[in-house]
């Protein structure tokens, strides 16, 4: 007997969902651990969480004088919320917690080169891009 | 088989236009971008407190925004200082007279001398406080967000 395929539930859910996921995941282009391992193939060693944990937490110089580390704005506590210099809550840095942060490849790229110069004048290294998003997609 | 047929077709077009949608919505609005980039950090202070030299003026100096980098890449940057300028205060208003709007507008709506007048004595040092910097409109305006600030 000739086997005929009969559209079963599965197949239902796998038309809906070839609907649903990229509408969805327009956002939400990336992950941390996908971030990471990019950073880490370019800077030739793995993130290390240890090394991300001491660089957020450094007072750094270089950077503009209102903006000497990581933690003016995100505190030294990346769980719980930060606040802007304008007085504007930032949701905390930490994807447990968030899991929204370090989804979106184009937000990654906008923001490191904007608080990596005001923070150290300079871009950050793809090394200290691995080990800050090691250190915050950890806690 | 006309069935199984259908469906095949429907999963196509299923995948397709997503793709098709992301292709045609891939760049928001002016407008849109407007509210997404400057809220990111503070309020998107309505177009109608500046004028348009101001305007220009801020867009172009954002790796420098106020001691932060707000710096934005050039499709982002020409869209929203379009909007901007395009909604902007009137250049002749008096708010602006005392300003040499071509070489020196004003940069701050804070330093506006009205803006000044209405906050100077009236808020507390704890609102102030509380609010964490004058440029925290909606710490005080619960409507600062729709544009709207006669409410003290």
């Amino acid at each position: 007997m000739k086997p005929t395929l009969k559209p079963t539930l599965l197949f239902n859910l796998l038309i809906a969902g070839a609907f649903i996921v990229p509408m969805a995941s327009q956002a939400q282009d990336t992950s941390p651990a996908a971030l990471i391992e990019t950073f880490s193939l370019e800077a030739g060693r793995a993130g290390d969480a240890t090394a991300g944990q001491a660089f957020f937490l450094a007072t750094h110089s270089g950077g503009k004088p209102d903006t000497p580390s990581c933690t003016t704005c995100h505190t030294m506590d990346p769980t719980k919320n930060g606040q802007a210099r304008t007085g504007k809550v930032i949701e905390p840095m930490a994807s447990s917690v968030n899991p929204a942060r370090f989804t979106d490849s184009g937000k990654i790229t906008k923001w490191f080169r904007r608080n990596c110069n005001s923070v150290l004048g300079r871009e950050c290294t793809p090394g200290e891009k691995a080990d800050v998003l090691a250190w915050l997609s950890s806690l | 088989m006309y069935r199984l047929m259908a469906l095949v077709a429907f999963a196509a077009i299923s995948f397709l236009s997503p793709a098709l949608v992301s292709a045609q919505d891939a760049t928001p609005s002016p407008e849109a971008q407007f509210t997404e980039e400057c809220s990111a950090c503070h309020l998107a202070y309505p177009a109608f407190f500046l004028p348009k030299e101001s305007w220009s003026a801020i867009m172009n100096t954002l790796p420098d925004h106020f001691g932060e980098d707000a710096s934005l890449d050039d499709g982002a940057l020409k869209a929203i200082e379009g909007y901007l300028v395009k909604h902007a205060a009137r250049s002749n208003r008096r708010a602006f007279r005392k300003y040499d709007l071509e070489t020196a507008p004003p940069l701050r709506i804070t330093e506006l001398g009205w803006f000044t007048h209405e906050h100077d004595h009236e808020v507390s040092r704890s609102a102030k406080k509380r609010a964490g910097s004058m440029s925290n409109c909606a710490a005080c305006h619960r409507g600062a967000e729709r544009g709207y600030f006669d409410d003290d």
